[in-house]
């Protein structure tokens, strides 16, 4: 109602432009007064900002790209939402309510994602989005969840240097997954010298970037950092260069196909991960994307993550059963897929907490939502919007699976903007 | 082109079809739809202006360029890097190591802006950049290709690569470009938000506005002894040639023509949608533009327009109801179109709908006609 | 930037890298054989040239999980049917494609470039719907991904040695179909004066489409092969088409020999540069060479002298 009325107003303060859209406005706001009165008292308490909310339902939305470059990594992510929402409705729903979503593509294009995320706010009025994978799809939806007020449940792990009411972080910032496999390796193997390599975009860059930092400070050296295009297949040539340089530890951040192209090269090239001459470490590769390498290929390579679909809790042997009965025996589970499968359930607790979809009352629950029942293990949302996690270091198998080989004591502390990594 | 011969270039039929668009445009579609979907069809509308070129290039001058996508992304860079510049002073990114700088270049460890941003603080550089630098490019392009003859598939090749090269480069330079995220996160033009829905409805029109100031210059283009030129060189180059024209000057022309139709098209894309990303420079684009331009008719300048706003249209309609199936709807319209309408929504116009409107329109005079001369027997 | 290096080293160096170049000459042209087929000798420009290509692979996809649940005798030689049956498949497949659309356009190659775009995005979808949309993983058998070690440093993947020397073997059989055989010679007598051709008694309607056929399936072989080093998923195709035209049009489009040409000095300097500067930048230049190259000299490194 409030909104209504302070639309009228700007729109009459804004001068001719928009004369005829005022009719319909004053129509609209007519008819949801009459919508508001009539619905239950109930309803009134628990949404007052006009969202998609009725005594029986909820509505939330799903963006991400089931077409174009990346459908390839967001299909997991999408299978992981629509489950934990199925879960969440056979338990009774949010506040009695069971959520419906509505599911948008992104088309793996920014100006969609964007498009989208517009319709999912103004016209459909979702409660929360689950969805965007890569750093440009969230940038590019960033101002319209500000300027709407949504809230975004992001589920991939990226470079930080970001902290927005909007959103909550499920996945790990650069600093979570980087600095204790770097430590782990410098620790367990005895790694000084260390050769970057990545995709040429934002994410590569950035926890390259810190990685190269957090590497000096250990008073070790990089002997090498290298970037290719997005996509490409061949490196022949990078291999060469690593050959020559001789590092202990290849530190790989490739994305998407070009992961299949490097490390086939790699292992026809003579190194064999498994001989640990280099060792490889990389954040960058997940039981998804081991499926397209092929597990022969990269046998004996580490990952840090915070998840793999193999480890040993209660909670995550429920959720790898529940999932492969609701996708298909011969499906996978990597990193982003389980945040992913986060972002409903503490949307869900911090609803609850608030006891209230508001938007406003969702974020200020938000702080301190507890969730014991992650396949991850237990995590918790930290005020600035991210999660804290254990960081785990994983040892690639030949049937596609990561075995647990390390993980932190300790919950990770997520830091966005860490100080002397800038 | 002077006033004197303007009822020569626009001719009854032409004043209707404009009155029509512009009727369309700026009253029967903002009475119509809200505010979100009016944004939307803005957005569409920009895509327009590319076609709009690609009808002069390819239509009339017979060059097909699939680097389109480059002319728009250097118009709609120029506006975002003075956008940019606007939304990252001091005040607004103090929480960064340098603040004055757009967030980006802190991100990659540049601690001072760069010299080739400078110039963009002011407005009208900005605005003169927008036109002239993709121009610039395009004449360029234009000269080293057209005088030496390059034509056809190995201009569309050539183009495409350009497109290629300019996506990796702006990617691969992200501390100067945003890199693959682009410029985000635009918010103020002089102080005036562009995110409000007021702002919204003021850009759509501008945007309307400016497309039909670019379809009148199309249409005197065509109408001109140029057009007529571009034509005859299009069905048989060597003829012009031999009677005397130098070809290559012209093909310069219009394609430097494209250029800034597309480059004023991303000026207002990122002032519509508040940012700018290397995957408007790309291949994908480009060619999806050639086709927005085909489906609407590649020999017509209302076609142009039409045939955007009607495959965008349906790719969100598609990509809302059916996400798993637009890739197929699109695919076969690229293909039905091509194959059996190559004149595109204007050709079905003016070979089934233009005659049935004669017809009625002679009937109904003839009535007329009997009508008075029985009256006129009568009496 | 050689100082950091002994001359042990050096040698090493520019061993591995002329290497490197000869794998990365003998992929493109195997990308680009069957382009340089359509495109040069048909005018027909294949946007969905890469999707046939990811054809071939979904093919080799295929057999290779039919033959490690089946027949696991046979696994370490299936990569050799898979890559007869991707052949087979493709050129079937552009026999149809050309009988249903190409050959309505011979006369607009402009249009065949956005009728078969559409066709590319057809395929794409029709992938991600058979396949999923995630990449598959083909599995190798275990002689293919081995290598000979020469020096401490110098090593010879079985992987890239098999790819060239596939390379050789179809370049060689391209060579003696269109030289020295009869079916050669309309192809090239159809290429050169179509309607003399015709009123010679060649029969220009098959040779066309046996030709498109033909170009489709090394599309598919060269498809099969890449699966030993590249990505198997709806889109890969995409990431070839831009170079894979670059190379044919700057070997000179009619010629096949320019093709090979234009190949092999892509691709050694774009292994060259990759190694002094990094991986984008040296993409970067090695287009903008190309397109330099290509602006003073538009007719390509070989150009064939007709008359049109």
């Amino acid at each position: 109602m409030s909104i209504n009325l302070k639309r009228i107003l700007s729109l009459f303060t804004a001068g001719a432009s928009c004369d005829q859209s005022d009719r319909r406005l004053i129509l609209s706001f007519y008819l949801s007064l009459w919508f508001l009165l009539s619905a239950a008292m109930v309803n009134a308490s628990v949404n007052t900002t006009g969202l998609a909310v009725t005594d029986k339902e909820v509505t939330v939305g799903i963006l991400h790209s089931v077409t174009g470059t990346m459908a390839i990594s967001e299909t997991g992510s999408v299978q992981a939402e629509k489950l934990a929402i199925k879960q969440i409705n056979d338990m009774g729903g949010v506040l009695g309510r069971k959520i419906k979503y509505i599911q948008e593509d992104g088309a793996s294009d920014w100006p969609t994602f964007a498009e989208k995320s517009k319709k999912l706010l103004v016209n459909d009025k979702v409660a929360a989005v689950f969805g965007c994978w890569t750093s440009a799809s969230r940038k590019a939806v960033l101002p319209v969840f500000e300027q709407y007020n949504g809230m975004l449940y992001y589920p991939t792990f990226y470079e930080g240097l970001e902290q927005s009411p909007n959103v909550i972080y499920t996945g790990q910032e650069a600093t979570q997954q980087i600095l204790a496999g770097i430590d782990w390796v410098v620790k367990e193997k005895g790694a000084k010298k260390f050769y970057l390599l990545g995709s040429d975009y934002i994410w590569p860059r950035t926890s390259n970037k810190i990685a190269r930092k957090h590497i000096e400070k250990l008073g070790l050296k990089v002997v090498g950092e290298e970037y290719y295009p997005l996509g490409h297949t061949q490196f022949n040539s990078v291999i060469n260069k690593i050959k020559l340089r001789r590092p202990d530890v290849i530190y790989a951040i490739v994305v998407g196909g070009s992961n299949v192209a490097f490390y086939k090269q790699l292992k026809a090239a003579g190194i064999d991960p498994r001989k640990e001459k280099p060792l490889i470490l990389t954040i960058s590769v997940t039981e998804d994307e081991i499926l397209g390498i092929g597990g022969e290929n990269i046998e004996g390579a580490y990952a840090a993550m915070k998840y793999f679909q193999s480890l040993p809790n209660e909670n995550n042997k429920r959720f790898v059963k529940a999932f492969k009965e609701m996708w298909g025996d011969d499906i996978v589970i990597g990193d982003v897929t389980q945040a992913a499968y986060l972002g409903p359930w503490l949307w869900k607790a911090a609803v609850e907490k608030a006891g209230s979809f508001d938007i406003d009352k969702v974020r200020a629950a938000s702080p301190g939502i507890e969730l014991h029942t992650a396949p991850e293990g237990y995590v918790k949302i930290h005020p600035n919007h991210h999660l804290w996690s254990k960081t785990r270091i994983g040892r690639a198998l030949r049937n596609g699976q990561y075995e647990l080989v390390y993980e932190t004591k300790e919950l990770m502390e997520p830091d966005p903007f860490p100080k002397g990594y800038q | 082109m002077s006033f004197v011969s303007f009822r020569a270039t626009f001719s009854r039929h032409d004043l209707v079809y404009i009155g029509i668009l512009a009727a369309l445009l700026f009253a029967i579609l903002p009475l119509f739809l809200d505010i979100f979907r009016l944004n939307l069809v803005g957005k569409y509308l920009t895509y327009a202006f590319v076609a709009l070129g690609l009808v002069l290039c390819w239509g009339y001058g017979g060059i097909l360029s699939l680097g389109q996508g480059v002319f728009f992304g250097l118009g709609g860079y120029a506006m975002a890097m003075f956008l940019k510049l606007e939304a990252s002073d001091p005040e607004s990114t103090k929480i960064q190591s340098t603040p004055g700088i757009p967030d980006f270049m802190d991100w990659n460890q540049i601690t001072e802006l760069p010299w080739f941003w400078e110039p963009f603080y002011s407005l009208p550089f900005a605005l003169l950049a927008i036109i002239i630098v993709p121009t610039l490019f395009a004449y360029i392009i234009g000269v080293a290709m057209f005088k030496r003859r390059v034509g056809g598939v190995y201009f569309a090749i050539i183009t495409q690569a350009i497109a290629s090269i300019l996506t990796i480069l702006i990617i691969g330079q992200q501390g100067y470009t945003g890199g693959v995220n682009g410029i985000t996160d635009l918010r103020t033009l002089l102080g005036w938000d562009i995110r409000t829905d007021s702002a919204k409805y003021i850009l759509y029109y501008l945007c309307c506005f400016l497309l039909l100031v670019c379809l009148v210059l199309a249409k005197l283009i065509t109408k001109s002894k140029l057009g007529r030129l571009l034509v005859a060189m299009r069905d048989s180059e060597d003829r012009v040639r031999f009677s005397g024209y130098d070809v290559a000057n012209f093909k310069i022309f219009v394609f430097c023509v494209g250029a800034a139709f597309a480059a004023i098209g991303g000026a207002m894309f990122t002032l519509q949608v508040g940012f700018m990303s290397p995957s408007f420079v790309g291949i994908v684009p480009s060619i999806e533009m050639v086709i927005f331009c085909a489906v609407g008719g590649r020999f017509s300048i209302y076609g142009a327009i039409y045939g955007t706003l009607v495959v965008n249209w349906a790719k969100t309609t598609f990509s809302e109801s059916f996400p798993e199936l637009w890739l197929f709807a699109m695919g076969a319209l690229f293909i039905g179109v091509t194959m059996s309408f190559p004149r595109g929504l204007a050709g079905l116009y003016s070979s089934y709908v233009e005659p049935f409107i004669l017809n009625r329109w002679k009937q109904l005079k003839s009535k007329q006609n009997l009508k008075v001369s029985a009256e006129q027997a009568r009496v | 930037m050689f100082s950091d290096y002994t001359s042990a080293e050096l040698v090493s160096i520019f061993a591995m890298q002329g290497f490197a170049g000869l794998i990365l000459f003998s992929v493109f042209v195997l990308m680009a054989l069957g382009l340089a087929i359509i495109f040069g000798q048909m005018g027909v420009i294949n946007m969905a040239h890469g999707e046939f290509m990811i054809l071939g692979a979904y093919i080799t996809y295929l057999l290779s999980s039919f033959f490690e649940n089946n027949l696991p005798s046979l696994f370490s030689i299936y990569f050799f049917l898979a890559m007869i049956l991707a052949f087979i498949v493709t050129a079937a497949l552009g026999a149809l494609v050309e009988w249903g659309m190409v050959r309505h356009l011979y006369r607009r190659p402009l249009d065949t470039l956005l009728a078969t775009w559409g066709l590319s995005l057809i395929l794409q979808q029709v992938y991600r719907s058979v396949f999923g949309a995630r990449e598959v993983g083909v599995t190798l058998p275990d002689w293919m991904m081995g290598s000979i070690p020469l020096t401490d440093l110098v090593e010879i993947p079985f992987n890239g040695v098999f790819v060239m020397i596939l390379t050789f073997v179809i370049a060689v059989s391209v060579y003696f179909l269109m030289f020295k055989s009869r079916f050669g010679g309309q192809v090239r007598a159809v290429v050169q004066n179509r309607p003399m051709a015709g009123a010679v008694g060649i029969n220009t309607q098959k040779v066309d489409r046996i030709t498109f056929a033909i170009g489709c399936g090394i599309a598919g072989i060269a498809g099969s092969a890449f699966t030993m080093i590249g990505s198997t998923g709806p889109t890969s195709g995409q990431l070839y088409i831009v170079d894979t035209f670059l190379v044919v049009v700057f070997g000179g489009a009619a010629s096949l020999l320019g093709t090979i040409a234009s190949a092999f000095t892509i691709s050694q300097a774009q292994s060259t540069m990759e190694f002094f500067l990094s991986g984008s930048m040296a993409k970067v230049l090695t287009l903008l060479v190309v397109v330099g190259i290509l602006m003073i000299r538009p007719q390509g490194l070989f150009a064939l002298k007709i008359r049109r």
